[in-house]
């Protein structure tokens, strides 16, 4: 169970990214962040914003245009 | 944040509610990677700090313009975005568009970026040129010259001209 989860849901570019860095810094550190998204581009830039950032991307999963991701605050 | 921190900066130069979306979601993004980020607003950019923004598109000039309409794209030959009310026919049409689809307004874009202590500075030259004081921008721009921008370049890993 994520300590928080952001639903960017029918957010476009850079809104579920920029939502997500908002909510990173309320979670404690080594929480963990779940982010609930439809946006298809939401794949690479969770994944480059977590390089970036040195937060750890732990799991993303897509179902039926529907995307996850648990990010976990190490940074 | 990153070990190794990168900063960035962006001069920008265009006012219309399309091109105010490139510098507007680099910037944001760049500062939520954790960037410092530094904005230079000038000539057509500049309007983009007035606190009332009043953003406006237009299709003259630009064929690549083209909104999806009933499962097809349709463009505007140039001599139509002559007749009155056409240009603000296609603002709507495109802030529907966006707003649909999920795509930030730029006003919300611009709060984030002030949020994210993105550095705003507004060309003085171009404040003189068109006539602007601080009191019609929003909090939180200085202003500045070329010098100004170029000292921020040197220091800048990503300098982008839009």
């Amino acid at each position: 169970m994520a300590d928080h989860t952001l639903d960017a849901k029918g957010l476009n570019c850079p809104l579920p990214i920029l939502k997500a860095r908002k909510a990173l810094k309320d979670i404690p550190a080594d929480g963990t962040l779940e982010i609930i998204a439809t946006d298809p581009g939401s794949v690479a830039d969770f994944e480059a914003f977590c390089r970036q950032t040195g937060n750890e991307l732990v799991e993303h999963s897509e179902d039926d245009g529907t995307y996850r991701f648990l990010i976990k605050k190490t940074a | 944040m990153s070990a190794e921190e990168k900063s960035m900066s962006i001069i920008v130069t265009k006012g219309s509610l399309d091109w105010a979306y490139p510098p507007f979601i680099l910037a944001t993004t760049a500062a939520a990677m954790g960037l410092p980020v530094t904005m230079f607003f000038t000539f057509y950019g500049l309007p983009l700090l007035l606190k009332d923004l009043k953003l406006q598109l237009t299709a003259a000039g630009n064929p690549a313009m083209k909104m999806p309409m009933m499962g097809a794209h349709m463009g505007l030959p140039n001599l139509l975005t002559a007749v009155p009310g056409v240009d603000a026919a296609c603002t709507k049409m495109m802030k529907n568009l966006m707003s649909k689809k999920g795509v930030a307004s730029i006003d919300e874009l611009r709060e984030l970026a002030v949020e994210a202590e993105v550095r705003l500075i507004a060309c003085q030259m171009t404040m003189d040129l068109f006539e602007y004081s601080l009191d019609d921008m929003i909090e939180g721009p200085e202003l500045g010259g070329a010098a100004t921008y170029i000292e921020v370049a040197t220091q800048s890993d990503i300098n982008l001209f839009i």
